[in-house]
């Protein structure tokens, strides 16, 4: 049953948030319902849908497994805060040409999970982009056109640094 | 391509591989466009039911039945009613009290029966997962907790949950029907038996199918908001079918028509799982009456693999005669069917086999055809229209007895195919079913696809393959589907549910185009393609139009989002619409203009001199003129700048398409894995109105049958316990597994509309399952091998293989 609500302190999308909390509230659940973040999802709670990847100290984790309070001074980072600096843009635009999503549900999770493996496998062959997003469920597009969009813009962001 | 009728819209591109999308300047309809609505998604910014924020809002829990049949003999309720934040606590009476009963029957499926079922159960649960008392409070964390608190006295009851065991009827489930038999359904050409008696070569499949479900990614939900003041209900639901929803909800709470409002936003996935009358559901509309506030419902992951409808469980003998040169002469199948409990509402779980008769060996010229298929109640989670509704099944019976039989005659499959496939100049075609056919192109979808996958390489990398001890298949599955249903569907049998849409087009004081369509959007582009549509009929540029669906306060009356009818059906109507419209705004110019109308035309946002393309007067001059300025016009001239037009099928009762698939995979025989190395599909949904669209259609269809063939299955156990209701266990299809799918195009238009265009959502559905069954028994052939029982799990493989 219900414990005693406790204070936690972090940095959410850039900006710092000071909430109580009960202990056993999710991270997922604090952002939707205590933040009105409601752009990440809830798919199944149980950690295998990828719908509520959310971003804590730049690593991406699943929202139904992490503890609010756990995330007490960490800094934490949703399609909100993404889509606001655009350092998803080209990825979210390249989604959009290649029709990458359908009703858009696994969408956010998707694009967070993708946008860890532009940053840490610039040279990922589609095998391992497919490997990479194997744990975000997509019911919709079978997942072809979202493997399009993350090689497009992996090559794209590929010829940006050579001509850098 | 085949001939289309002359259609005065711009001919579609028809791109040749790996020309620039971007170059088309043919106009919208054809054209890759991507979705304009796809950008909110992007950013998070969508609406799903979850997402809104409301002032009062209540949550509402369900307390579900852990046991498959099981009578109430007490519920305690008296802790939890008083437990932290509980606004109430209902119980089935309770609920029954305000809420009609219903029974999912329809006339036309003659002899159908089902028993009464109410939101909640009462003395008697039938299904695990089953609701049985609901649980409202101001979080949803609190109703949980309460939940616990609630106690049950249950008297466990004999459960059935054997198909065999049901038909037998020992029990009987429900015992004022007499019997456990749902519906059956018999067609007979007559002279079957002589038929198979003189046959060069009889073969004989029981095929098996599991029971799976639509998972989709965002739960059943709804939020009911009652306002006592005025008697009036709005209603904010995840549903493909707003009107329907909207008639069920007037009738069953007696609530005039005119004071119910379903507004439907984003929908995370349905496929046709949201597109029936849940218990669960038309609960939490009572709660919101009887407690004068918003209550939302929002199933859970485990809840939704005991409540979302499942679909598929079917058994399936057929037998198949023909002659030595490989000539089809009859088809003889029994289909049985275990469908839960009850008969859902109001669309039936009847139609599925019902579809498998009507599609069992429907690419095929055949002209004897005997089928029997009965539906039996199980004391399993209800059974109802999922995607494909029907053909999974009917494809792999067909295909499955086809590979069969053409590996009796020594026939290579795509020959065999080639000889029995309806030719293309055969139509219109009237199946043994009793399915008319308008215009389909097997032949010519063959053809593409052998080309498409170079099957004779494929042949020859297969040989290479097993000369070295790797066993890799092919398979192919030839398919119809029905889609944009008519009245026939649904109407005839009674249900109120609409098979005709409406669209309303208005144009805007700037020169913007408003639409209004009746059928509903959940991702599969249809507000996209209606906006093409318009756009190309008014000579207005995309972006000057916005679409409206899913609030029935506002929209033209119509059936939604199922059947593949969304392009076909509300398409139609956004043309007939548009072009209404288009004469309206020629009116206008004219009399502005004071020229004749036959002199103008409209391109570009302008209305332009037909001749010279000149630019006479641009729509938002138009719109200005007609809305701010009135009285300038000539006097007893009032324009009209908006119309509203719908669309239904008539001359057939369905637009059945064609298509298809072929499968390329290897199998492991140590293991019993699959692995997809392949898949290509030919399809021929008549007037492709947005390529990029379609091919992602199909693509997902494709997948989601991939799950079905080899990952998805809910277990049961002799109990009717679902044994793996969690999303760990019960597998999907995830990127890693799952091939690059290529995908092609015939297009024959439908000539019962102007538009051409017919459904595409569900072919790859249809089509994929019997395609990889195929690819798999082609791989284990060698080894004497067969798999017929979905999913084709690596144990299944191994016992076929003998080494289980
Ligand atoms: S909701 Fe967290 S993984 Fe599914
Ligand atoms: S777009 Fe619907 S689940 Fe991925």
């Amino acid at each position: 049953m219900t414990l005693p609500e406790a204070e936690i302190t972090l940095t959410v999308n850039g900006r710092s948030v000071r909430r109580r909390v009960e202990p056993r509230q999710h991270l997922i659940d604090f952002l939707r319902e205590g933040l009105d973040l409601t752009g990440s999802h809830v798919g199944c709670e149980h950690g295998v849908c990828g719908a509520c990847t959310v971003r804590v100290d730049g690593r991406i984790v699943r929202g139904c497994l992490m503890l609010a309070v756990q995330a007490a001074g960490c800094s934490v980072e949703t399609i909100e805060g993404v889509s606001e600096s655009g350092e998803l843009a080209d990825l979210q635009s390249a989604f959009h040409q290649r029709n990458a999503l359908q009703c858009g549900y696994c969408t956010p999770g998707m694009l967070l999970c993708a946008a860890e493996l532009l940053e840490t496998t610039p040279n990922a062959t589609r095998a391992q982009i497919r490997e990479h997003i194997s744990g975000n469920y997509c019911r919709c597009t079978g997942y072809q056109a979202i493997v399009d969009a993350i090689e497009t813009t992996l090559t794209a962001r590929r010829a940006g640094r050579t001509a850098d | 391509m085949t001939a289309r009728l002359p259609c005065p819209i711009p001919a579609h591109a028809d791109l040749a591989p790996g020309a620039d999308p971007t170059v088309v300047t043919r106009g919208h309809i054809g054209s890759p466009d991507p979705r304009p609505n796809a950008r909110r998604l992007l950013q998070g910014r969508g609406t799903y039911i979850d997402d809104l924020r409301v002032p009062r809002l209540a949550h509402v829990v369900f307390l579900r039945s852990p046991h498959a049949h099981a009578r109430i003999l007490k519920i305690d309720s008296s802790t939890a009613s008083r437990a932290p934040g509980v606004l109430g606590v209902f119980d089935g009476p309770a609920i029954a009290a305000i809420c009609k009963p219903w029974v999912g029957v329809l006339a036309h499926l003659k002899g159908i029966k089902s028993a009464e079922q109410y939101p909640l159960a009462i003395e008697r649960a039938c299904w695990q997962g089953e609701p049985v008392v609901a649980i409202v409070a101001e979080t949803r964390a609190q109703a949980e907790d309460a939940r616990e608190l609630i106690e049950v006295q249950w008297e466990v009851l004999p459960a059935i949950t054997d198909m065999d065991a049901s038909l037998a009827g020992d029990p009987v489930l429900h015992p004022e029907l007499g019997d456990n038999i749902c519906f059956e359904r018999s067609v007979d050409t007559g002279g079957i038996d002589e038929v198979f008696a003189q046959a060069d070569v009889v073969v004989e499949e029981t095929f098996q199918f599991g029971r799976h479900t639509g998972v989709c990614p965002e739960g059943r939900s709804i939020l009911a908001d009652y306002n006592a003041a005025e008697h009036s209900l709005l209603v904010h639901h995840s549903t493909q079918a707003p009107h329907m929803i909207h008639d069920v909800l007037a009738r069953h709470f007696d609530i005039p028509e005119a004071q119910v409002r379903v507004l439907c936003h984003d929908v995370g996935g349905a496929y046709g799982i949201k597109v029936h009358v849940y218990p669960d559901e038309i609960c939490t509309v009572a709660t919101s009456i009887l407690l004068r506030r918003p209550v939302k419902f929002v199933a859970d992951r485990m809840e939704s693999f005991v409540s979302d409808i499942h679909a598929r469980e079917h058994k399936a003998t057929v037998r198949l005669a023909a002659r030595h040169d490989g000539t089809i002469l009859g088809i003889d199948l029994r289909d049985l069917t275990a469908i839960g409990p009850y008969s859902m509402y109001p669309r039936t779980s009847g139609i599925e086999g019902n579809q498998v008769v009507n599609l069992t060996g429907g690419p095929y010229r055949h002209q004897h055809y005997r089928a029997h298929m009965q539906a039996v109640f199980t004391n399993k989670n209800v059974t109802c229209q999922y995607r494909a509704v029907g053909h999974p099944i009917a494809v792999a019976i067909t295909e499955g007895i086809v590979d069969l039989a053409a590996e009796r005659l020594g026939i290579d499959p795509a020959e065999f195919r080639r000889r029995n496939l309806i030719p293309d100049d055969a139509y219109p075609y009237a199946f043994p079913s009793g399915v008319r056919f308008e215009q389909l192109s097997h032949q010519q979808c063959l053809d593409r696809l052998l080309e498409l996958m170079d099957y004779e390489h494929l042949r020859a990398d297969q040989a290479a393959a097993r000369a070295r001890g790797c066993y890799r298949g092919i398979g192919l599955a030839a398919m119809i589907e029905v889609t944009n249903p008519s009245a026939a569907f649904y109407g005839v049998g009674g249900a109120r549910i609409s098979s005709q849409d409406g669209a309303t087009v208005r144009l805007e004081p700037t020169g913007a185009l408003t639409v209004l369509c009746s059928v509903t959007e959940q991702g599969q582009g249809t507000e996209t393609v209606f906006a093409q549509i318009a756009a190309d009929v008014l000579g207005v540029s995309m972006e000057r139009v916005r679409v409206i669906t899913g609030d029935t306060a506002a929209t033209p009356y119509g059936g939604g989002t199922w059947g593949s009818r969304g392009a076909g059906i509300g398409g139609e109507a956004v043309l007939q619409s548009a072009r209404a419209l288009r004469a309206q705004v020629l009116d206008a110019a004219a009399a502005i203009l004071s020229c004749d109308k036959a002199q103008l035309d409209i391109a570009q946002d302008a209305v332009i001199d037909r001749l010279s393309g000149q630019t006479r007067l641009s729509l938002a001059e138009l719109g200005r003129i007609c809305y701010y300025r009135p009285d300038t016009l000539p006097a007893g001239f009032q324009s009209e700048l908006v119309a509203t037009r719908h669309y239904v099928p008539r001359d057939y009762a369905f637009a059945f398409t064609n298509g298809i698939q072929a499968s390329w995979v290897e199998v492991d025989i140590e293991t019993g894995f699959v692995q997809l190395l392949g898949h290509w599909c030919v399809e021929d949904c008549g007037t492709v109105i947005n390529p990029l669209l379609v091919d992602e259609q199909i693509r997902g269809g494709v997948v989601q049958g991939l799950g079905a063939a080899l990952l998805e299955e809910c277990c049961y156990d002799d109990q009717g316990q679902m044994l793996n209701a969690h999303l760990g266990d019960y597998l999907v299809p995830m990127a890693l597994e799952m091939p690059d799918i290529v995908c092609a195009h015939v297009q024959t238009p439908t000539r019962t509309s102007e538009l051409g265009a017919k459904g595409a959502g569900e072919a790859g559905t249809a089509g994929a399952p019997a395609a990889v069954m195929n690819a798999i028994n082609d791989a284990l052939r060698p080894l004497a091998a067969r798999v017929t029982a979905q999913p084709f799990t690596p144990e299944r493989i191994l016992a076929a293989l003998g080494r289980v």
